[in-house]
């Protein structure tokens, strides 16, 4: 149980430094155009990485199941433009059922 | 600033959050469109607190994790890897490459933000992946308040979803995976991937970039990593630009 505490304690610390250390550091600093450019498409570089590890990840493997088809359905919906909560419930919807198909 | 991009009939709503945003309300209109991630936020703790639950974390280490670290890709990524046999240290190393995209998301916030050290640390904490992206006004500024009020509602809810999931744990077992709950999460980042996708065109072209080396690295690279060079796809984002 204590192995569980101190990661927990940890990974909390390291949170709280991480998400202070660009505002402290930079102080009101603004920051250079090239840098700006880069930060602009930050976002959809980290997002889309994020969905391929949650999607194709599993323990470190690259791993094709279930979640691929919910995952699929929730873009279908969103390019329909479902709302984010109908797009999340059709993708864990679609993987049960996959699921208990396979 | 696109928060509603996701919902039908969205004129309306992003004039008069935009009105509201004038007359300084912008606390409240973060808070509003926040709310489809809030609640989303909820089904995703509420997951959580089953699989600590399923896991034999207790009812008070997720409770307490989920409050002090306030973070579902990291918490699931610590639950991965102590639940495969990994140590501590593995496991907060997954944490913390998992945390490192908030180093960047820092950076680009911290001269919108305001006041001293301590509080410009206190305001860095509001960093969240949907509050950041919504607060972005483009041109490297983001509405401060917009983010804080963005990530109320949804560190709510990520707290009240593990309290109820680990509370009702005992009743879903090990059901988590045959309820699809394991893909709410990356769901609920596509869902945010989209709505950047419309803002800029650039974006497609990176976000498929960020895609293919995550996809190559994953088999070969510890979880986390392929997050984290993948972020160097944004790269891209150096050709192109107005400056």
């Amino acid at each position: 149980m204590s192995a569980l505490w101190i990661t927990v304690v940890a990974v909390a610390l390291a949170g709280v430094v991480i998400k202070a250390t660009g505002p402290v550091l930079l102080g009101s600093k603004e920051l250079p155009s090239w840098a700006s450019s880069v930060i602009a498409v930050l976002a959809p570089a980290l997002l889309a990485a994020l969905v391929v590890t949650g999607t194709f990840g599993e323990d470190g493997r690259l791993v094709l199941d279930a979640r691929a088809a919910g995952i699929a359905v929730a873009a279908i919906a969103l390019w329909l433009r479902a709302p984010v909560l109908l797009a999340v419930a059709l993708a864990a919807l679609t993987t049960a059922v996959v699921r208990s198909l396979g | 600033m696109n928060p509603e991009a996701n919902t039908a009939g969205n004129q309306d709503t992003r004039r008069k959050d935009e009105q509201r945003r004038a007359g300084g309300d912008e606390y409240l209109a973060g808070a509003r469109a926040a709310m489809p991630f809030a609640l989303a936020t909820v089904v995703l703790g509420v997951s959580f607190g089953v699989l600590a639950r399923s896991l034999d974390w207790g009812v008070l280490a997720p409770i307490v994790f989920s409050v002090i670290a306030f973070s579902g890709s990291a918490q699931f990524a610590v639950a991965a890897v102590l639940s495969t046999g990994g140590g501590v240290f593995t496991a907060v190393v997954a944490a913390v490459l998992i945390l490192a995209r908030f180093l960047p998301m820092g950076v680009a916030i911290a001269p919108s933000l305001k006041g001293g050290r301590f509080r410009r640390a206190m305001e860095g904490q509001a960093l969240l992946d949907a509050s950041w992206t919504m607060a972005n006004c483009g041109g490297g500024r983001f509405d401060r308040k917009f983010l804080i009020g963005a990530t109320t509602p949804q560190y709510v809810a990520w707290v009240s979803g593990t309290i109820v999931g680990v509370l009702a744990g005992n009743l879903l077992g090990n059901n988590l995976e045959r309820l699809g709950l394991d893909a709410i999460f990356p769901a609920f980042f596509l869902t945010l991937l989209v709505n950047e996708l419309r803002a800029d065109n650039r974006a497609v072209a990176v976000a498929s970039l960020a895609a293919m080396l995550a996809i190559i690295l994953i088999p070969f690279t510890s979880p986390g990593i392929p997050v984290i060079a993948a972020a160097a796809a944004a790269l891209l984002g150096l050709w192109g630009r107005s400056s």
